[in-house]
């Protein structure tokens, strides 16, 4: 391809990183369903070995049609490459444990989903790992919180569920100044809705099993690198900047000026953690990919009636969208975010008014959303956090982290936004029936109830 | 490694081995706006078959002290002193694009003591558009972008694992820029391929076998503008082979193992 001026995001989308196959003509991406790959010749085979010549040894390090998906997102993302891992929890371990070992440090966002909180949390805490948590909006206390052995900064694109927007421009500022880099969890905003490596972060990682792939089928995530951290240059980094035992006593740094990161992550980290991502998973998020412009575009607008709706109703106490004003993140989503707040995307909570007996009800009520613990998928889904996705944090946790007991997490799908409307409006009803058996909240109540504060 | 040339720490990468005497070496020179990491795999894979390997960092680029040459002339000088600093008496020259110029120019100064010039993404004379020019001056985030979009052949570069060369020149750019906070990098680099005018003389005093390496879909060196260089050697007898890869201007990273195939054939 040659052209004059530089691809958009619409045709990378369908283009990067494959052509038609030059063995068959198949037009589609090929599933290359192999362990591994037959040697032209003995010096070949040590070749590739030794990163004297490019090619694939072992699906586990690198596989044609991961290469793909990995040349794909790194271009949505303007990074310089990727690497493909089994599942979203496997780039954040990826980039972390490629990153430093015990002894070192983490600054994260508290406005996490659950399993990077546990992760972060418990389990790296068992492996000498340590991480202060501060809320996502205080500069302070993320500039207070960085310590001489910290290694990384890191936090949500959009907090999951609270949509607390990540100021990408200040927080990695701030961890320039100290040397650090800034890793963010991009899976709710994907590359559509914003390109954080362009607004300062450093690394980019998704669950891939959300909006990417896009349809509910599949595992997998992905770790990007913007090549634009100095890891030398930092002196935080031996495990990049020196010599490294484990690979031929390769200085990464030297090795590759702007891959060094990616280049440990995966000549030791899928070497040996291993967490690779499937072929087969590849193509399905490939697949999902080739649509991301038309189907986020889809999301939002129907995530726009929705909240609308939801905003009005009088069983709704609140709306935890940044398309509501008077959220917190409402300008910062602005600024930020592809066609202001409404690019926090099609994920948000909002808290129904009476009690949890109610809250179930509502769940139970609904016909088109599904009770799943998902996200990102083209059907529309629902879920409780303080009893699903968040259950194992702590009140004053989960109250850091913007959820409150009778949260409710919607992602709007791709259906037609009436029937998604009629479907909350049955449920919400059925909410309020629930209430007024139970001696609870009921649309009259409400009413009245708002009418006594005013 | 690092070694002194002319005063100054001169960074070279060796492809993993130590320096030895006894085996032949290959000096193997950036381009514009790049750094020795472009010969990643190439230069590995000769530094582990008998050469020695230095894929130098030009001056005043990312590891490398000094002023920044100013034109192909200075730049082989210093490729000169290179020389001499590591008691080098014979080696092989490999360049790319503006590397390319410098290579021979070096080849042309030095006569017997080079074996062998490869030139990759080469064109002579290599001027650059007025817009490129002003743009690398001015605006060089916007050049980077053009310089990009005409190196770059394809979409899909079979590059092994998941490398996104795009990207990874345009950051490499703008390493290599901000490495050298008081001389605009890209621009001198353009100008001294724009004002270099030697080509023609250069190519006819040179005593060793020649190598071209170019690109069938290059944009910013396109093989078109490689004949003056071609038909020089041609009519002044040299021995001289041109390969022909389906890419752009990034041959290294589009096309690595047909690039590395074309250098062992001619080297090894």
């Amino acid at each position: 391809m040659t052209g004059y001026a530089d691809p958009h995001f619409d045709t990378l989308t369908l283009h990067a990183g494959s052509q038609p196959d030059p063995a068959t003509g198949a037009r589609a991406v090929p599933i290359h369903l192999t362990t591994s790959y037959v040697f032209e010749s003995s010096d070949q085979a040590a070749a590739l070995f030794n990163l004297e010549s490019a090619g694939h040894v072992y699906s586990r390090i690198s596989n044609p049609t991961t290469a793909v998906f990995e040349q794909r997102i790194a271009a949505l993302e303007g990074g310089i490459g990727a690497i493909a891992t089994a599942s979203g929890q496997a780039a954040l371990h990826l980039s972390v444990a490629t990153l430093m070992g015990a002894g070192s440090h983490i600054v994260a966002s508290s406005a996490l989903y659950g399993g990077s909180h546990n992760l972060l949390h418990y389990t790296l805490r068992r492996f000498g790992i340590e991480t202060t948590f501060v809320k996502p909006g205080e500069m302070d206390a993320w500039r207070a919180a960085i310590q001489p052995n910290t290694k990384l900064l890191f936090g949500e694109t959009v907090g999951n569920p609270g949509l607390d927007v990540l100021d990408i421009p200040t927080v990695s500022a701030l961890a320039h100044d100290h040397g650090v880099p800034l890793l963010v969890d991009a899976t709710l905003s994907t590359p559509y809705l914003q390109q954080p490596l362009s607004l300062g972060a450093d690394l980019v990682y998704h669950s891939a099993t959300k909006f990417l792939s896009g349809h509910g089928t599949v595992i997998g995530g992905v770790v990007v690198d913007g090549g634009s951290f100095d890891w030398e240059a930092s002196g935080r980094f031996p495990e990049l900047s020196e010599p490294y035992a484990g690979f031929h006593n390769m200085v990464f740094t030297e090795e590759s000026t702007v891959g060094a990161f990616l280049l440990r992550a995966r000549r030791e980290g899928l070497r040996d953690f291993g967490a690779c991502l499937s072929p087969h998973s590849a193509w399905l998020i490939l697949q999902g990919m080739e649509t991301l412009p038309l189907r986020m575009e889809r999301h939002l607008a129907n995530t726009e009636k929705v909240v609308a709706f939801l905003a009005a109703h009088p069983m709704v106490s609140r709306v935890g969208h940044p398309l509501m004003p008077d959220h917190h993140s409402h300008a910062l989503a602005q600024k930020l975010l592809r066609g202001g707040a409404r690019g926090a995307g099609s994920v948000f909570s909002f808290d129904i008014q009476g009690s949890r007996t109610q809250g179930r009800a509502f769940i139970e009520a609904l016909n088109i959303f599904s009770h799943l613990a998902n996200v990102g998928d083209s059907k529309s889904l629902v879920i409780h956090p303080a009893s699903t996705t968040h259950f194992r944090m702590s009140d004053e946790a989960l109250a850091q982290a913007g959820i409150g007991a009778g949260t409710i997490r919607l992602s709007v799908g791709l259906e037609d936004p009436d029937d998604l409307i009629d479907d909350l409006k049955r449920a919400l009803k059925a909410a309020e029936k629930a209430g007024a058996a139970s001696g609870g909240t009921s649309t009259h109540a409400a009413t009245a109830s708002a009418g006594s504060a005013a | 490694m690092h070694l002194q040339v002319s005063g100054h720490a001169t960074f070279a990468y060796t492809g993993g081995k130590e320096f030895n005497p006894a085996q032949p070496t290959v000096v193997m020179i950036h381009g514009v706006l790049c750094d020795h990491s472009v010969w990643a795999l190439q230069s590995r894979y000769l530094a582990h078959h008998g050469w020695n390997v230095l894929a130098i960092d030009l001056p005043g680029h990312c590891k490398s002290a000094g002023a920044p040459p100013a034109s192909v002339q200075e730049a082989a000088a210093f490729i000169h002193a290179l020389l001499d600093a590591q008691g080098v008496q014979r080696a092989a020259l490999v360049g790319h694009s503006f590397g390319s110029l410098i290579a021979l120019q070096t080849a042309a100064d030095l006569g017997n003591r080079i074996s062998h010039l490869v030139m990759v993404g080469t064109a002579y004379p290599m001027k650059v558009s007025p817009a490129l020019l002003d743009a690398s001056l001015n605006q060089p985030e916007k050049a980077l972008h053009m310089t990009n979009v005409f190196s770059r052949a394809t979409l899909a570069p079979p590059s092994g694992a998941g490398s996104w060369v795009f990207g990874a020149s345009l950051a490499l750019g703008r390493r290599v820029l901000a490495s050298n906070k008081s001389s605009n990098l890209f621009h001198t680099g353009f100008n001294a391929c724009n004002n270099y005018d030697q080509g023609l003389q250069a190519m006819a005093a040179i005593t060793c076998p020649v190598l071209m390496i170019l690109g069938e879909n290059d944009q910013m060196t396109t093989p078109k503008n490689a004949h003056s260089l071609v038909q020089q050697a041609r009519d002044t007898a040299k021995q001289l082979q041109v390969v022909m890869i389906p890419n752009g201007h990034h041959q290294m990273s589009e096309s690595p193992n047909e690039t590395l195939a074309a250098l062992k054939a001619f080297l090894v």
